[in-house]
């Protein structure tokens, strides 16, 4: 069964130094406050697992955060780079990343692998690509009905994953709709799961085939409206282009994105507090 | 009606998606040329993005591959490990509309470093969904615009294989896919020549020369023998572009033609 924590409660009780967290949510969903509370605890020598690191993994990079990254498209989607992930792997700053390369196909079948209890997953893929070889674990495996060489990839198995929805039950059961990526997947793949949702509710009211997370498949429910932006949450808010764009010229430069961490994440108790100062800043740019 | 060179290649782009072929779409140019297309040439074609939309019919461009646009507007929308293993692997791929950072004459895309792998000039972000729909979708279209720094004699990497080192490679690599038919660009249209599947200039557009390609390419770029002028952007189609530019320019905040 979930419990239904704080955000703060569930980081500290679920996510320890050195562990491999996968942050999903395919560009919708995105769980933000989740990343930003792993950045106010300090957690260090995290393996971060995530098919598009996006602003989330710039953040938890540039805050030094990470010893490793396995993804499969590093960019600020509509805007251009990930500074805070070029830095780490072009300079080494602020400590050196190891980073394990892959596709999005390998990674999403890598992620249905380890939900299904395999050691790996198995697809068509790769031929002809030169990203085999500079990551040794995309290796191939002969099909052994018709003979056909595939490209064999390790499962995903996160220590812990984390992922933000729409609604949760009183009980910690979570309903999740619009585009779903490989949350799912994700959950299921990871030996804990936190998951933050926009609002706690008596009845679900899920349709008979809606995307469902029972109760006790999940270790931790934790209530954080908003807890997805600059990214969105459908049927609840929508994307703030506007911070994408914003966050370019602060990830930039080492010194700004520094000093936005200290002022919006460490110098905030929590995604609320962060939230009005985010508000009061945007107002008093206007 | 005068136009932009920009145009000219969004324009000539999207008329190479048939009526009602199926289309994995990437994001930005492809799916600018891909839209277009829905709404003037080819009404049924049908737009599948990684995310997980199937059948997507957005009113404005999205900036992100997974824009809550496409979701609502779509057919479907399936997980995105679906997307990947029914849909594409599956063999359900018509066309696999394509951006690239760097082309090779041989249609390879790299879109992950300039530069030593371990120590990169530029890093790029990556794979993303591309090696597997260049290497599974039946055809597919390639849009970029056209630089000496993007059409490159050597790629330092290949991200997503095209027709690999020509001839039959991808026959030899075992790719279910024809490769690459088609590369669009902001000065010329290029095709795989037959037999060494070698990308040539086909078609120019109004008003660029053989010398501004030639200028605008890495290697010794040839011509077929046939070389056809494309024809110019018609009123509706600019006029679809341009209003489908000012929609997403006002949804997003932005000015026309950053989309």
């Amino acid at each position: 069964m979930a419990e239904i924590l704080s955000l703060h409660d569930a980081v500290k009780q679920f996510v320890h130094d050195g562990d491999s967290v996968a942050l999903e949510g395919f560009t919708h969903l995105i769980p933000t406050a989740a990343g930003h509370e792993i950045i106010r605890q300090g957690k260090k020598e995290l393996t971060l697992v995530r098919m598009t690191p996006d602003l989330i993994y710039d953040q938890l990079i540039g805050a030094g955060c990470a010893r490793k990254l396995i993804f499969s498209w590093g960019g600020n989607p509509g805007v251009g780079s990930l500074h805070r992930l070029r830095d780490a792997v072009e300079k080494q700053w602020p400590q050196a990343m190891e980073i394990e390369e892959h596709s999005h196909a390998d990674l999403a079948n890598a992620y249905v692998a380890g939900a299904s209890g395999l050691p790996f997953a198995v697809l068509r893929a790769y031929a002809g690509s030169d990203l085999p070889k500079v990551n040794p674990l995309i290796k191939s495996v002969t099909c052994p009905f018709t003979g056909e060489v595939l490209a064999a990839v390790p499962s995903v198995r996160p220590d812990v994953t984390v992922i933000h929805a729409q609604k949760a039950d009183r009980k910690g059961n979570v309903l999740l709709w619009g585009i779903l990526g490989v949350q799912k997947e994700a959950a299921l793949a990871a030996k804990r799961c936190i998951v933050t949702v926009e609002e706690i509710v008596d009845d679900l009211n899920a349709p008979m085939n809606a995307c469902v997370l029972p109760t006790w498949a999940l270790s931790a429910v934790c209530l954080v409206p908003g807890g997805a932006h600059p990214s969105y949450a459908h049927g609840y808010y929508e994307r703030d282009n506007r911070f994408y764009q914003a966050w370019d010229p602060i990830a930039r430069n080492r010194e700004a994105f520094t000093a936005w961490i200290d002022e919006y994440i460490r110098g905030t108790a929590d995604f609320n507090e962060f939230k009005a100062k985010l508000a009061s800043a945007s107002e008093a740019a206007q | 009606m005068s136009y932009s060179t920009n145009e000219m290649m969004t324009v000539a782009a999207a008329r190479r998606l048939r009526n009602g072929a199926v289309c994995f779409v990437g994001i930005g140019l492809p799916s600018k040329a891909a839209n277009l297309a829905r709404l003037t040439s080819s009404p049924d074609v049908v737009l599948i993005y990684e995310s997980g939309p199937i059948g997507a019919k957005p009113s404005v461009l999205p900036l992100s591959i997974g824009d809550g646009e496409l979701a609502e507007t779509a057919d479907t929308v399936v997980p995105t490990g679906e997307i990947f293993r029914y849909w594409l692997q599956g063999g359900r791929i018509d066309v696999g509309f394509l951006g690239a950072a760097q082309v090779d004459r041989f249609g390879n895309i790299n879109t992950t470093v300039v530069g030593d792998y371990h120590n990169p000039k530029v890093r790029l972000p990556g794979a993303g969904g591309a090696p597997e729909i260049a290497g599974s979708a039946k055809q597919v279209l390639i849009i970029l615009k056209q630089s000496n720094r993007a059409f490159v004699d050597k790629l330092d990497f290949i991200t997503s294989v095209g027709h690999g080192e020509g001839g039959d490679s991808r026959k030899r690599l075992g790719l279910p896919g024809e490769g690459p038919v088609g590369i669009i660009t902001d000065l010329c249209i290029m095709e795989p020549e037959a037999g060494t599947h070698e990308f040539v200039v086909t078609s120019i557009h109004p008003g660029v020369t053989r010398e501004q390609i030639i200028a605008a390419t890495g290697w010794a770029i040839r011509f077929a023998d046939s070389v056809q002028t494309t024809a110019e952007p018609s009123e509706v189609e600019l006029s679809a572009l341009r209003d489908l530019e000012a929609r997403t320019a006002a949804a997003h905040g932005q000015a026309p033609g950053e989309a």
